[in-house]
């Protein structure tokens, strides 16, 4: 079993319509959405849910006001500014803990002088397990403004790898999420390879160096596809030289189809709709399909 | 007055926007990168950029002659980062949070901090525009304390604006606290909607005003617009899907420069996110478009 994940840097150069169109040509994948954060692949892939579950990660601090003196030592030891006095009748009643800002370091905890702060779990989001027209799939949806993405990518990456276990699935693919730090990471950590999805334009090639710096980093095979190439054959050219010259494999490139953004519309994966970039989506497919690749290893680090 | 130009899907045209407007305000202004993973303004602005400082995140380092290898260290460590059973502590540089609990709880005072290296902040100047970016080391993790170290430039007088990093997580709440007015950039596209809603929840939540640009709009993709009709949610700006401006983009250059027409719409532009902060703020800034009070 391999497992390949759609990366990009840059956000918005096609990865989640890639990805969608690979599960439709692997035939026997697990999918995985590791962009938890802007989950959108299930609104291609259109899943029946299967299972819900609960992500738990990490604590939050909470301030009981009633046994809270107002002491000021919870503020005075908080790094993140989370803690904010409250008023009543103009005097400061007590302390509050801001839950956007808390990190959940447990500090104001231990050192509160009442034991007035409570530490419970925090709900950060939740994971779905579904079956789609082409195989299972994995996608989660992190709480608006929470924190640990990459945990909550460990734990998508880690179902589907169980799912793909037991049905002896050749392929997981993963939806990656656009950037370099944490959920990125949690993406790459282990898996097989990697397909770096670039638009020729500055921003892109620019945003390709530091990700293919970032799957350097990790010693993973990487391949780079160009997407909405006609919009640059000069920066293709370019990107395409600065690839091969960072020691990365070409997967092909993509035209600049309007078929992607209606396929989208309809809810369909590019393949499944036609037109130019599919044929050119099936090239790319062909590439990666016989690529060597280490075979999928549990990822290693939990950020 | 602090605007940040934010969304949920990547790739929409945050850059876009926040270059171009910062072009057309009157000075002072001052323009803040805050996607350090990949920040991308200084490609449009070519900012004469100074060294740059390096950013640090404190993280703790062991007096072994001073551990009594008591353990409390690893007991309150949230994060894995330093972990104690019965031995003299081992420290995880890059899984902590800089939350200085360990120092703190250490009974022999063993533990000091020293600053861990996570990226740089760039300072510049383009034009009439000051310029701060924030760039991430590559293999680094945790963005938001590199965000928070961009922002602490946040100018005292005049405009800054904000440019965020895509998402809805910790690095997007950093940048976005604090900031008087958010511009939310979107496509008219199934995934460009699913994720502004997304991204409209988190405005919503830090309870920021906010209005939205529909970035590479047609005549016919109108989900975007009777979604923000339905929400009552002003849409400030349709840029119009014009290949020129997509060509003008993949070059590194300004669309207000390369396509004419459209540096009118983002004079309107500053002049409706300006107008709407002055209904709460008082003190007056000139905004440089003719017609204000586009909603």
């Amino acid at each position: 079993m391999k497992e390949l994940v759609v990366i990009s840097g840059k956000g918005g150069t096609g990865k989640t319509s890639l990805t969608a169109s690979l599960a439709a040509l692997a035939g026997d994948a697990v999918i995985a959405d590791c962009d938890v954060d802007a989950a959108d692949l299930h609104l291609l892939l259109s899943p029946k849910v299967l299972k819900v579950e609960e992500f738990r990660s990490g604590r939050e601090a909470v301030i009981r006001p009633g046994d809270c003196i107002a002491c000021d030592v919870c503020r005075d030891v908080c790094r993140y500014d989370a803690v904010r006095p409250v008023f009543e009748n103009g005097r400061k009643a007590h302390y509050a803990v801001d839950a956007i800002a808390c990190e959940g370091c447990g500090v104001c905890v231990r050192f509160c002088p009442e034991h007035a702060i409570d530490f419970p779990e925090r709900v950060c989001g939740e994971y779905r397990i579904g079956e789609t027209r082409f195989g299972p799939m994995v996608y989660a949806q992190l709480g608006i403004g929470a924190e640990n993405s990459g945990k909550l990518v460990s734990t998508v990456r880690k179902e589907a790898r169980a799912i793909a276990d037991d049905g002896n699935a050749r392929w997981i693919l993963v939806d990656g999420p656009p950037g370099i730090a944490c959920p990125v990471i949690a993406s790459i950590t282990g898996s097989s390879l990697a397909l770096v999805v670039v638009e020729p334009t500055l921003s892109g090639i620019h945003d390709m160096e530091r990700v293919l710096e970032l799957t350097r980093h990790f010693a993973l095979p990487t391949f780079v596809c160009i997407n909405k190439w006609e919009l640059n054959p000069q920066m293709t050219q370019e990107i395409e030289a600065a690839a091969l010259a960072a020691g990365v494999s070409l997967a092909g490139r993509i035209g600049y189809d309007r078929a992607v953004t209606d396929a989208q519309i309809r809810g369909l994966t590019v393949v499944e709709h036609g037109g130019r970039a599919a044929e050119d989506i099936r090239a790319v497919w062909a590439a990666l399909a016989d690529a060597p690749g280490a075979p999928a290893a549990p990822a290693t680090m939990e950020v | 007055m602090i605007i940040a130009i934010a969304s949920g899907k990547g790739g929409t045209g945050k850059t876009t926007i926040a270059t171009n407007l910062a072009m057309c305000l009157q000075k002072p202004v001052r323009l803040l990168d805050c996607d350090v993973e990949e920040p991308n303004c200084h490609i449009f602005l070519n900012p004469d950029l100074d060294g740059g400082e390096r950013a640090t995140l404190p993280v703790p380092v062991i007096d072994e002659g001073l551990c009594n290898n008591c353990g409390e260290c690893g007991r309150i460590c949230q994060f894995n980062a330093i972990v104690s059973l019965k031995t003299k502590p081992l420290v995880f540089p890059a899984l902590c949070h800089g939350c200085g609990g360990c120092m703190r709880v250490c009974p022999t005072g063993a533990i000091s901090e020293e600053g861990r290296e996570i990226g740089t902040v760039e300072t510049g100047t383009s034009g009439h525009i000051e310029f701060v970016q924030g760039r991430l080391d590559v293999g680094q993790a945790q963005s938001p304390p590199l965000i928070r170290a961009v922002k602490r430039h946040i100018a005292e007088e005049g405009v800054t604006i904000i440019d965020c990093p895509p998402g809805t997580s910790c690095p997007v709440i950093a940048a976005l606290k604090g900031c008087d007015y958010a511009v939310l950039v979107t496509e008219s596209t199934p995934f460009g909607l699913h994720d502004l809603k997304l991204a409209v929840a988190t405005v919503r939540l830090l309870h920021l005003d906010f209005g939205v640009v529909i970035n590479r709009a047609t005549p016919h993709d109108v989900m975007v617009r009777e979604y923000c009709k339905k929400e009552r949610i002003p849409v400030l700006l349709e840029i119009p899907d014009d290949r020129r401006v997509a060509e003008a983009y993949s070059r590194g250059k300004l669309i207000v420069e390369a396509v004419p027409e459209l540096r009118e719409s983002f004079e309107r532009l500053c002049c409706a996110i300006i107008s709407r902060i002055q209904h709460r703020d008082a003190a007056p800034i000139p905004c440089a478009g003719t017609t204000p009070g586009v909603s």
